[in-house]
C-alpha cells in the first residue's frame, strides 16, 4: 500500500544544510496500523509529510497504492489528498469560521460529491463521533477533544485509504486523548490503514506493529 | 460549488465588518464621484439644451462690433425681403435706472419692434405686445418681465401700473410669461419698450444688432450665410461683426458638456483604481493572515483553482458590493440635491451600469495577485505558520 524506496530528504537552514531523513525504507501494508515513534527533531514529522504529500521527497521513490507519486504535479497531489489520504493533527486544524457540520463536508465540495450524497455521509460520519447534536457549533465553542473528533469525522467522511496521525492526543488532557485512541483503534478494527506518529511510548503500543526514528533513520527496534 | 464560495466569500467579509467597509470605501468614493458628476453634469446640460431647443433652432442672432458701422431700423427690417429671411428684430440695448417709487430694478431696457415677440418667440402671460404703431409713435408703453414686476410691483399682475425709466414715465401694458434661460438669455428681467421711444431714450438711432428668423429651419444655414455675407459688405472686415444660430450653440453645448463628463468622470475613474489598488492590499494581508487556512484547505484536497477562486472571488466581491453601496449613496445624494436645489437630475444609467462593471474589473484585476499568491503557498509552508 504505501512503499518508500530510498528517501532523502534535507533542509537548508540559513549556511547549514540539515539531512532529515537518510535513505529511508518503510513498506506499509494494507489494514495494517504502524505507529512511527522517535523523540521531537527526529525526522518523523517529515516522514509523516511525504507519506501524506504535503511534502517531495529529494531523492528516493514513493509509491502509493501502486503509482509513483514522485511525478505528479500539483492538482494530482491535491487530488491524492483529497481522496486517499486523511490527516489527523495535532493541533485539530479544523477551519475555524466554519461549523463542524461545514468542516466535515470541506473535502467532498472540492470533490464535487453531489449534494445529497454529500449531506448523508457528513451526518453519518458526525454520528459515528458522537458530534451529530454539536454539528452546528464552531471549533472554538467546541473542546479539544471534541474538535479532535470533528477532524476525525472529516477524514471518514472523505473515506481515504490511508489514515495519517500526526500526535493525534498531544493536546488532549488523558481522558480525551484515550477516547480519540479508542475511535482510532476503532477505525482500524473497521479495515483502515492507521499510520500513528507519535514521541508517546504509550500511545505508540496501542498499534500493531512500532518503527522507531532516529536521527533521520528508521529501524524496527531502539528506544524512544 | 459556485454558491458556495460566495456563501464563503460573504462569511469572511462579514467576519471582518469593519475592515471590508474601510477596503470598500474607496470604490465607494470612487463610484459616487463617478455616477454624481457625470449625472449632474448630463442634468445641467440637458436642463440648459432644452430651453435652447425650446426657442426653435430657425433664429439667428448678429452684432455689429465696429464702432463705425451701423444700421438703421429700415435697414434691418428690408433684410427680410429676402427669401431666406422671414422676419428680423432690431434692438437697441439701454442702461438707465428703472424705479417704481423707492422700488429699483436692476433689469436691461431693450428697444424693440413688433417682430421681436415673434423672432424671439416672447409670449406675454397679460396685456398686449409692443405694436407698430407704439413704434411709429415712440409711445411711453413698457413690456415687463416678470422678475422686474416682482422687483417694483411685487407681483406679477402690473398691467396698468406705471414705471420710471431714466426720467420719463411708462406705462407698462403687458407682462411677459416666465421663460427658462438660454443662449440669448431669458427676458425675465427685462424691460421692453419701443425701439423709437429706446433711440430717444440713448440719444441714437444707430442699430448694431438684432435678431431674425430663418423662413425654415432647413435654411438656416443658408440664412446665416446670407447675413455674413451683407454684414462683410456693410463693414468689408470679418472680425467687425458676428452672426451666430442656436444649432451652433447647441452643438457646442453638446461638445462641452461631453468633454466635461468625459474629464470629470476621467478625474473620478483614476480614484476608483485608487481603490482598486487598497483591494489588492487588504487582499495581500488576507492571504498572510490566512497562510494556515489555506494550509489545511490544501492537506483536505484543494487545488489551486479552488483557492484561486475563493480568493478572487472575494475580491470581486468586495469591490462590486462596494460599487453597490457607492450607487446607493450616489442615489441618496442626487436625490438630496434634488429637493434643495428644485432639480430634477437622474442617475445616468448607461454610467451606473459602467461603474458596476469596472468595480468587477478591478476586483478581479487587483484581487488575481493575492490570489495567485495564496494558490501557490505549498501546502507544507502554509501549515507550518503558527
Amino acid at each position: 500500500m504505501i512503499r518508500l524506496k530510498n528517501i532523502c530528504k534535507s533542509y537548508q537552514l540559513g549556511e547549514v544544510k540539515v539531512e532529515v531523513l537518510k535513505n529511508v525504507n518503510l513498506h506499509v501494508k494494507p489494514h495494517e496500523f504502524v505507529s512511527i515513534l522517535g523523540p521531537s527533531g527526529s525526522g518523523k514529522s517529515t516522514l509523516m509529510n511525504i507519506i501524506g504529500c504535503l511534502d517531495v521527497p529529494d531523492s528516493g521513490d514513493y509509491i502509493l497504492d501502486g503509482n509513483y507519486v514522485d511525478d505528479c504535479t500539483d492538482n494530482e497531489l491535491s487530488d491524492i489528498r483529497g481522496k486517499k489520504i486523511g490527516f489527523i493533527f495535532q493541533q485539530f486544524n479544523l477551519l475555524s469560521d466554519l461549523t463542524a457540520y461545514e468542516n466535515v463536508e470541506m473535502p467532498l465540495l472540492y470533490r464535487k460529491i453531489p449534494k445529497s450524497e454529500r449531506r448523508e455521509r457528513t451526518l453519518k460520519t458526525l454520528e459515528q463521533v458522537g458530534l451529530k447534536d454539536r454539528m452546528d457549533h464552531k471549533p472554538s465553542q467546541l473542546s479539544g477533544g471534541q474538535q479532535q473528533r470533528v477532524a476525525i469525522a472529516r477524514v471518514l467522511a472523505a473515506e481515504p485509504s490511508i489514515i495519517l496521525a500526526d500526535e493525534p492526543t498531544g493536546n488532549l488532557d488523558s481522558t480525551s486523548g484515550n477516547e480519540i485512541m479508542e475511535i482510532i483503534k476503532g477505525l482500524w478494527r473497521q479495515g483502515n490503514t492507521i499510520v500513528l506518529i507519535t514521541h508517546d511510548i504509550n500511545v505508540a503500543n496501542q498499534a500493531q506493529r512500532k518503527v522507531y526514528v532516529r536521527d533521520g533513520r528508521l529501524s524496527s527496534k531502539g528506544e524512544a | 460549488m459556485t454558491g458556495k464560495i460566495i456563501k464563503l466569500s460573504l462569511k469572511s467579509i462579514m467576519n471582518n465588518k469593519m475592515r471590508s467597509f474601510l477596503t470598500m470605501l474607496g470604490i465607494i468614493i470612487g463610484v459616487m464621484a463617478v455616477v454624481i458628476l457625470v449625472s449632474i453634469t448630463q442634468g445641467a446640460t440637458n436642463g440648459i439644451t432644452e430651453s435652447i431647443s425650446s426657442m426653435g433652432s430657425d433664429s439667428i442672432s448678429a452684432q455689429i462690433t465696429d464702432e463705425d458701422v451701423s444700421l438703421t431700423i429700415e435697414q434691418v427690417e428690408e433684410l427680410s425681403d429676402n427669401y431666406l429671411i422671414e422676419s428680423t428684430a432690431p434692438i437697441i440695448t439701454a442702461s438707465e435706472t428703472i424705479k417704481k417709487s423707492s422700488n429699483t430694478s436692476s433689469g436691461s431696457i431693450k428697444g424693440v419692434t413688433e417682430d421681436y415677440f415673434d423672432v424671439m418667440q416672447a409670449a406675454i402671460q397679460s396685456g398686449r405686445i409692443i405694436r407698430s404703431s407704439d413704434v411709429d409713435y415712440s409711445t411711453k408703453v413698457a413690456v415687463i418681465g416678470t422678475d422686474v414686476a416682482m422687483d417694483l410691483f411685487d407681483t406679477w399682475d402690473a398691467v396698468g401700473g406705471t414705471i420710471t425709466i431714466g426720467d420719463k414715465i411708462y406705462t407698462v401694458v403687458g407682462v411677459l410669461e416666465e421663460e427658462g434661460s438660454s443662449f440669448s438669455g431669458s427676458d425675465n428681467s427685462s424691460v421692453l419698450i419701443p425701439i423709437t421711444s429706446a433711440q430717444r431714450l440713448v440719444g441714437s438711432e444707430s442699430i448694431t444688432s438684432f435678431y431674425a428668423k430663418s423662413t425654415s429651419s432647413d435654411t438656416v444655414e443658408m440664412a446665416v450665410n446670407y447675413l455674413e455675407n451683407y454684414l462683410y459688405q456693410l463693414t468689408s472686415s470679418e472680425d467687425s461683426y458676428s452672426v451666430s444660430n442656436e444649432s451652433d450653440v447647441l452643438d457646442t453645448m453638446d461638445d462641452v458638456s461631453s468633454t466635461m463628463s468625459l474629464l470629470l468622470g476621467g478625474i473620478a475613474a483614476i480614484s476608483l483604481v485608487v481603490g482598486g489598488i487598497g483591494i489588492m492590499n487588504i487582499m495581500l494581508v488576507s492571504v498572510s493572515e490566512r497562510t494556515k487556512e489555506i494550509g489545511i484547505r490544501k492537506s483536505i484536497g484543494a487545488k489551486r483553482r479552488h483557492i484561486l477562486t475563493q480568493f478572487l472571488c472575494e475580491a470581486c466581491i468586495l469591490s462590486v458590493l462596494g460599487g453597490l453601496i457607492g450607487l446607493l449613496f450616489s442615489w441618496c445624494v442626487i436625490y438630496c440635491y434634488n429637493y434643495f436645489a428644485e432639480s430634477t437630475v437622474e442617475i445616468n444609467k448607461a454610467i451606473a451600469a459602467a461603474a458596476i462593471v469596472f468595480c468587477a474589473v478591478i476586483g478581479v484585476g487587483f484581487g488575481s495577485y493575492p490570489a495567485a499568491k495564496a494558490s501557490k503557498l505549498q501546502p507544507i509552508d502554509a501549515l507550518h505558520t503558527a
